[in-house]
């Protein structure tokens, strides 16, 4: 689906109304799990319902179409963000983000295939999902595109850099991946664990077109991709953003990687997003 | 077929099936070691390069049957089995992708390049994986008609173990291949010998030395060795009441394990695993390499001598 026009004033508005609600839904799963990965989720927001809601030819009607357009969460412990997405555009019930991580669910902790409608791949242990998006690339013989976010963090994995070379070779042209560059990882800041360098820098090296951009900003978001369709070749789109966002306490902060907010830290973190 | 290796015979059949069936094959830079060569230049619009990156490769192969086209992943046993591990077991059996892996030089029997490339775990590594089915043929035949299975028949991941040196032929032309089923390739009253891979034909030698010693054994060949058929082990093991397993991998974890496994929760019965004995390979031609951990018919003979003393 290639977009002629720029997002008009209501669409975006609608946009805004989406990622608010797939923060709401992220948080609602996680709390009612007591467990999870908020703040990689919270920081996703905004790409997830972009490309679910924006740009990506996927239908709840018709989930398993062949040429349907691919995406792939390889930072998968932020699939809370994926799963909102999922619900609002109708490949499940919302009210299964209640279930989240319990037994029985379809919702597992990290995306799976064969639990979840509307997952194209199972992801979770990180630095393998940008492999399997670049199979999916090549299978696709130009009849879609195929997206993927990858955490900032999760590039210290090598297998990302392997997939990186992989995508150059082969020129995959229908390949956008987003760095989700929330600059904090489980234990401590990114660049305390790994220095991270320039991202773009270094993606540049292995021949990808890259955007720098605010990943919390739509309009980015489409002008990124809109000249991202332009590119020979596979392009990254390096998303600053922050952990946590749209709840205070949580941006920014390490100890909300992977932990699930009481009752009234939950309750404290859905007003502040209604509100915003 | 002559007695070529069994990695020649899957290169072939990958060709052949090429010409019929829409596949990718993939490689990690080891396309002519692993006879996909043969299939890069038939097919080159469906032969993926990966270069030196295996776990990248096992992704893409998973990636590309995601979307409905099945995947051949060819490398080393111990650059798949082994490095690509937990890629296999997260990226393609997980989500139970139809994704065959061809793993060629398992075992010893790779010869000079010595223990770092002298894949004894990989069976271990593989069948312990959900979804996984594991196939170990003996001959060229039966590795040209497993090929044939592993992407036709099975609609899952698949592990199919391949052997470096050319290798005797165990069965004829008309040979037919069941998945998941032993073929009882002669029977025997005093012992049954199950093996797995290129040692199916020591074992048949090693059964004609123990003839000459008035000792009457079976011989089972085990390709599939997962899903295994504990039916056949069963009932050999309730006949014979002695089972010497016989296998190029460690005897932790392989075929030994997996009949034992077996034996015990149907008929348990005396069990003499023969193999590579928790340690590892060495550099050596193949025959010195096979010889000097007793992987011989001679060597055979002398465990099932063992066995029933």
């Amino acid at each position: 689906m290639h977009k002629e026009a720029f997002l008009t004033h209501e669409q975006l508005m609608a946009l805004k109304e989406k990622a608010k609600k797939n923060r709401l839904l992220s948080l609602e799963g996680i709390f009612s799990a007591k467990s999870g990965h908020p703040g990689g989720s919270l920081s996703i927001a905004e790409i997830v319902t972009y490309l679910y809601f924006a740009e990506m030819n996927v239908s709840a009607d018709e989930p398993g179409k062949p040429d349907r357009d691919r995406f792939v969460l390889s930072k998968g412990h932020a699939a809370p963000a994926l799963y909102a997405a999922l619900c609002q555009k109708g490949f499940f019930p919302e009210e299964e983000m209640k279930t989240l991580r319990r037994v029985g669910s379809i919702l597992q902790g990290h995306p799976a295939s064969l639990k979840t409608p509307g997952v194209d791949m199972s992801t979770g242990s990180l630095g393998q999902g940008l492999s399997t998006a670049c199979g999916m690339a090549i299978a696709a013989k130009g009849a879609y595109n195929v997206y993927c976010i990858v955490g900032d963090g999760e590039l210290q994995e090598g297998q990302i850099w392997e997939a990186v070379m992989l995508a150059n070779h082969y020129k995959l042209s229908n390949l956008y991946v987003f760095v989700d560059f929330n600059k904090v990882q489980l234990s401590a800041a990114t660049d305390e664990i790994s220095r991270t360098l320039d991202i773009a820098k270094k993606f540049e090296a292995f021949g990808w077109h890259t955007a720098e951009i605010d990943g919390h900003n739509f309009e980015e978001i489409e002008s990124a991709l809109m000249n991202a369709k332009a590119n020979e070749g596979p392009t990254a789109i390096i998303c600053h953003t922050v952990k946590g966002k749209g709840v205070s306490f949580m941006e920014g902060s390490p100890k909300w990687h992977g932990n699930a907010p009481n009752a009234e830290q939950y309750a404290a973190a859905c007003k502040e997003i209604e509100e915003n | 077929m002559a007695d070529i290796a069994t990695r020649e015979a899957y290169g072939r059949a990958l060709v052949e099936l090429g010409k019929k069936h829409d596949f990718y094959v993939l490689s990690a830079d080891l396309a002519d070691s692993v006879k996909v060569e043969y299939f890069k230049k038939e097919f080159p619009e469906r032969y993926i390069e990966c270069g030196i990156a295996e776990a990248n490769m096992i992704g893409v192969a998973a990636g590309i049957a995601s979307t409905g086209t099945p995947a051949v992943a060819s490398s080393y046993a111990m650059f798949t089995a082994g490095r690509g591990y937990e890629q296999i077991r997260n990226s393609i059996a997980y989500p139970n992708l139809h994704v065959v892996i061809g793993a060629s030089h398992a075992g010893v029997s790779v010869g000079e390049d010595g223990a770092s490339h002298q894949c004894c775990e990989d069976i271990a590594l593989m069948r312990v994986v959900p979804n996984m089915t594991v196939i170990s043929p003996c001959d060229a035949i039966e590795a040209a008609l497993a090929t044939e299975a592993a992407l036709l028949e099975v609609k899952g991941p698949v592990y199919l173990r391949l052997a470096r040196p050319n290798t005797p032929a165990v069965n004829g032309e008309g040979y037919k291949f069941e998945l998941g089923k032993g073929v009882v390739l002669a029977d025997g009253k005093d012992v049954t010998i199950v093996a797995t891979g290129i040692m199916v034909a020591k074992a048949l030698k090693a059964r004609e030395l123990l003839k000459a010693k008035g000792i009457d054994a079976a011989v089972i060949n085990i390709h599939t060795i997962k899903p295994l058929d504990r039916e056949l082990i069963g009932k050999y093991a309730k006949k014979t009441a002695n089972i010497v397993t016989v296998e190029e991998h460690s005897v932790i974890g392989g075929l030994g394990s997996a009949v034992a496994e077996a034996i015990t929760e149907t008929y348990p019965c005396k069990l003499t695993r023969v193999g590579i004995n928790d340690t590892f390979g060495l550099s050596g031609s193949s025959d010195a390499v096979l010889e000097y951990f007793g992987l011989t018919p001679e060597g055979i003979a002398e465990k099932v001598e063992a066995a029933l003393s």
